[in-house]
């Protein structure tokens, strides 16, 4: 019996796409082609919402090799190596079951970059959960971190940063979010555009089970309600084993120059991946899905067409080649099948043995989808509730630095990273917690560093500026390591788009990205959309979580973060007005609400500030160099202490009215760095950009003095704090 | 001086075993289908998750057919040393004494460790001396080095964790044991990952070293 | 049971077990969580493997247990529902 209307609204199509799609066939749709139409025009993977959008956004540049719309964005780090990059969410499988959530966002991301061709050498993770004191928000930690250790520690590709926040906002839609980063030589590199009518398609990798069956539609597409319990059994579970073998079998067959083209399978299954190797390549495709292992033998085809199993791979080769590949698969254990083959009527053709169950158009499948457009409104102040109070009025300086670094956003993720494997692959040259980026090494001396940031209640408080701070933040976390950006990849974890004030955080977001990207020469070269994230109480904070990729010349003068020797001078580089505590950590701390906006950002004196201290720090003029985030100068000096074991001594002379030794302590504000090293050194630095002396390395305690304030902490003190999320983890 | 790094489905450490093999030597991959050494000098077994740990860390690589010439070679006084997950292998085999279990704190750790050399007798740490303190970084969920107190004399205890480094709670504080004969050496922290200043240390350097200047079939 | 070939075949269980005196930090952290939820009196858990198979010879389960299923010098194996 064929499906109706009705089924089709209860897939997520509206009526018109569903009869568009009757009027692409020229009848109704079957089973079979509805629900692969259902899943090729969701939100998840026709972009309805934000394609135009994203259209604004810079991709191009000199060093750009691939932009958006293959697996990953690839940018030339020389020597004709190119660096893959790309970053994926995961949120709503992670709310559901966190610790295989978290993994097989791994586990795809990773696949996106195999599927290049590219060997992925690091992964870079960015988490939002509810508050700690929350038992679900420490749970879903708990289990994500350690799903993300399972899956990147067991396949042997280091995790190299990350970052974590949390947020009431996040309570009951957390963000788990992972990056990943490859590197292959430009000429070994592989697209999905399948090729070659005659052409073989095989698969290869773990049987086709139920899993994730409406996953992409449902999991990633709706809304959460009460009743996520009941999703549980669609959740994909992720055999990092199997995808170990399966990568290193993609690679050799690379290697071998058996493919014409390579896929992986991710969000849509087979779907999803056929159709887009017969789009790019503008033909189509014949799949049996009577070939197709299965893991349940009753399996309907359009439960094959749709099954999310993971680590599979889907490839195109020449028919006399199949032998050759299938005993590269059997040589890593790997199950191969050829389970169809390329053909040139530009139609995906389902087939089940001899007979034909489905038949669609690859364009009205993957193109043709209609694209919306958003109705932007600026909500009314107040949009979410102010955080909590947990620092009274009458708190100190040395009160408020105390609560800073002990807090959830800033204490020490060391809890999380040592539950990583940070040094496989032996190119980790600065691991996390050494310099503000992570920094590996590429044959040939140089190097790459990576940063993933975001801060959503900027983002919040001012879309625009919130998100180009999280652009310049990991620009200038690539700078202190001593590196130049090269590209950008992002994740845009919003709300729900048809409502108008998301639309709005949305479409703010994405222009702040656009001009920070651009100013920085760091164009947009993949990235990933996650919508209709609101939880029972409403909408996230708006997230767009930037990844950026950096090259740096030396690795051997890589910077690092940490005060290095006793008696160096220690300059707050960069700023030319006092910072600001809207929005800052300090504010969160006090309970005030989010402001209606912040200042804005003069975006090209912070890129200027940037290539100073990348060149100081290329130069070997500075020990160290942080930037300064949230909790402002006072913690990134704790920060800078703690990192190198030794304490310090700023006088940072009497407070400049109107700024209040509050602003000038803890104020926060894009474009700021402490460095330290010889002071001769940070005198030059101030000839090209505004540097203020304030202090000397040394001893065991952080000590200050600002006019007529005092605050003395002692190095034991500060770490003891600072390690605060040690706690979750016992 | 020639090794072989011995790979199986799952093994991660490989490149990185060979990297550091070759500042001592040559060294070339050892496929784990093949019973066949190719006349290698000494083998190392490296770390990762070979068939991705599952049935109990190390259980089913043993039954490899490279595991076989590994064992006649071990057996023929061959050097032999396991890494991490090849320590792991090599316990399950029989090759080295004890077993290892899950860390205490149930959970994987990655940390930079203090290293203290206990035995340098054995042809992996002959170029090292016996209370020097390297440091190494370990990682590891199941590092938790354990043999039953009746055979606990009897072992040969080569490398321990230094005070208050002891990420898993084994017995002694033992991160790496030998067998009776010396040949064959197992140990948790990783010394490959600790060949390059660049990357945090040298102190990984001296078990190759040491194993490249035992004299041919000594 | 039989298989459509003829063959017999049975359907076998293998707990598997920390042996006695070996400390095992999964029981541990159960048994110290079963309070806090309110659950009393809980005592010496221990959290262990089940394998299920089905095999020709069923007398060959002894030695599969003790060569590849359990590590007889730190698990204890028990065959059950043969």
């Amino acid at each position: 019996m064929l499906p109706g209307v009705q089924d089709a609204v209860a897939l997520g199509l509206t009526e018109a796409e569903y009869a568009l799609v009757a009027g692409k066939l020229g009848r109704p749709p079957n089973q079979v082609e509805l629900a692969m139409f259902s899943l090729m025009w969701s939100e998840h993977c026709s972009y309805k919402h934000s394609r135009k959008l994203l259209r604004t956004l810079p991709t191009e540049g000199p060093r750009v090799v691939m932009g958006p719309g293959e697996n990953a964005g690839a940018v030339s780090v020389g020597d004709g190596l190119v660096c893959v990059f790309k970053v994926e969410s995961h949120n709503h499988p992670s709310a559901v079951e966190p610790f295989q959530g978290a993994a097989t966002g791994v586990g795809g991301i990773l696949r996106d970059i195999f599927a290049l061709g590219a060997r992925p050498i690091a992964v870079l993770d960015s988490l939002r959960f509810g508050e700690p004191d929350s038992e679900r928000s420490r749970y879903l930690l708990d289990r994500a971190v350690a799903g993300i250790g399972h899956y990147g520690n067991s396949i042997g590709v280091p995790t190299v940063g990350g970052e974590v926040y949390f947020e009431d906002a996040y309570e009951t839609n957390c963000l788990v979010n992972a990056m990943a980063v490859g590197l292959v030589r430009e000429d070994a590199m592989i697209r999905s555009a399948a090729s070659g009518p005659g052409n073989a398609v095989v698969l290869f990798g773990a049987s086709t089970g139920r899993d994730g069956i409406g996953g992409a539609s449902v999991l990633a597409s709706a809304e959460f309600g009460a009743d996520d319990a009941a999703k549980r059994p669609s959740v994909q579970v992720g055999d990092p084993f199997e995808e170990k073998k399966l990568l290193e079998c993609s690679l050799e067959l690379l290697e071998r120059g058996l493919l014409v083209a390579l896929q992986d399978l991710g969000a849509a299954g087979l779907t999803s991946s056929a159709s887009e190797m017969a789009s790019k390549g503008g033909v189509g495709i014949d799949l049996d899905v009577a070939r197709v292992p299965l893991r349940e033998a009753d399996m309907e085809p359009f439960e094959i067409m749709v099954s999310e199993s993971q680590e599979r791979m889907l490839c195109v080769c020449a028919p006399e080649r199949v032998d050759d590949v299938l005993a590269v698969c059997a040589k890593w254990e790997v199950h191969g099948t050829a389970i169809g083959s390329v053909t040139d009527t530009g139609r995906m053709r389902i087939l089940r043995g001899g007979e034909v169950v489905g038949d669609l158009p690859v364009a009205g499948l993957v193109d043709d989808c209609p694209l919306y457009d958003l109705a932007p409104e600026r909500p009314a102040p107040g949009l979410y509730p102010p955080p909590r109070a947990v620092l009274g009025q009458e708190a100190t300086p040395r009160d408020a630095l105390l609560a800073l670094l002990a807090s959830p956003n800033i204490a020490s993720r060391l809890p999380l990273f040592e539950q990583y494997d940070w040094l496989v692959q032996s190119r980790t040259v600065r691991r996390p917690g050494e310099a503000d980026a992570a920094v590996l090494q590429l044959p040939g001396g140089g190097g790459l560093a990576v940063s993933i940031d975001a801060n959503g209640r900027r983002v919040a408080a001012d879309p625009y500026t919130g998100t180009a701070a999280a652009a310049l933040e990991c620009a200038s976390n690539l700078a202190c390591a001593g590196a130049e950006p090269l590209g950008t990849t992002n994740n845009l974890n919003f709300g729900n788009p048809e409502k108008p004030h998301i639309a709005w955080q949305l479409t703010e977001a994405v222009r702040g990205l656009g001009d920070a990207c651009r100013a920085l020469g760091a164009p947009i070269v993949g990235g990933n959309v996650s919508l209709y994230n609101e939880g029972l109480e409403g909408p996230i904070y708006p997230t767009p979580v930037v990844g950026m990729v950096g090259e740096l010349p030396d690795v051997a003068r890589a910077g690092r973060l940490g005060f290095a020797a006793e008696g160096d001078a220690i300059a707050l580089v960069g700023w030319r007005a006092a910072p600001s505590l809207a929005a800052s950590e300090l504010a969160k701390l006090r309970g005030e609400p989010l402001p209606d906006g912040l200042e804005e950002i003069d975006v090209a004196h912070v890129v200027g500030v940037q290539a100073a201290i990348r060149e100081a720090v290329r130069a070997g003029a500075l020990r160290s160099a942080h930037d300064v985030a949230e909790g402002g100068l006072l913690v990134a000096v704790a920060e800078c202490c703690l990192a190198g074991g030794l304490g310090a001594r700023l006088d940072l002379g009497a407070p400049a009215a109107p700024a209040t030794p509050w602003e000038r302590l803890f104020g926060e504000q894009a474009g700021g760095f402490v460095v330290s090293g010889p002071s001769a050194a940070l005198t030059a630095l101030g000839e090209r950009i505004p540097a203020e002396l304030i202090g000397t390395v040394g001893g065991d305690a952080l000590e200050v003095r600002l006019g007529g304030e005092r605050v003395h902490a002692g190095l034991a003190e500060l770490r003891a704090a600072h390690a605060a999320l040690a706690a979750l983890f016992t | 001086m020639r090794f072989g790094v011995v790979q199986f489905p799952g093994t991660c450490d490989d490149r990185d075993a060979l990297l550091a093999c070759r500042q001592a030597g040559e060294a070339e991959l050892l496929w784990h289908g093949d019973a066949d050494l190719r006349g290698v000098d000494a083998v190392v077994i490296p770390g990762g998750f070979s068939y991705g740990d599952y049935l109990r860390v190390g259980a089913i690589a043993r039954f490899s057919p490279v595991m076989e010439a590994v064992t006649a070679f071990a057996r023929a006084g061959g050097p032999v040393l396991g890494i991490c997950n090849g320590f792991q292998v090599l316990c399950e085999a029989g090759l080295l004494p004890g077993a290892l279990l899950p860390n205490l704190e149930r959970r994987f750790i990655c940390r930079q460790l203090a290293i203290e050399v206990v035995d340098a007798g054995t042809p992996w740490t002959c170029a090292l001396a016996e209370g020097q303190v390297l440091s190494i970084p370990a990682k590891h969920t199941t590092g938790r080095w354990y043999a039953p107190p009746e055979l606990l004399g009897d072992v040969r205890v080569v490398f321990r964790y230094a005070r208050d480094a002891n990420p898993n709670g084994s017995t002694d504080a033992v991160a790496g044991v030998a067998s009776a004969a010396g040949n064959v050496v197992g140990l948790m922290p990783h010394p490959e990952h600790a060949i390059d200043a660049l990357r945090g240390s040298v102190d990984g350097l001296g078990v190759f070293a040491s194993a490249a200047a035992v004299p041919a079939g000594a | 049971m039989a298989e459509p070939d003829g063959r017999a075949c049975v359907r076998a269980r293998v707990l598997i077990r920390p042996k006695a005196g070996i400390l095992d930090p999964q029981g541990v952290a159960v048994e110290q969580a079963l309070p806090a939820l309110g659950f009393t009196g809980v005592s010496d858990v221990r959290i262990g493997r089940l394998i299920e198979l089905e095999l020709d010879d069923p007398a060959q389960l002894e030695a599969m247990c003790e060569r590849l299923l359990a590590n007889p010098l730190i698990e204890d194996y028990e065959i059950v529902g043969r």
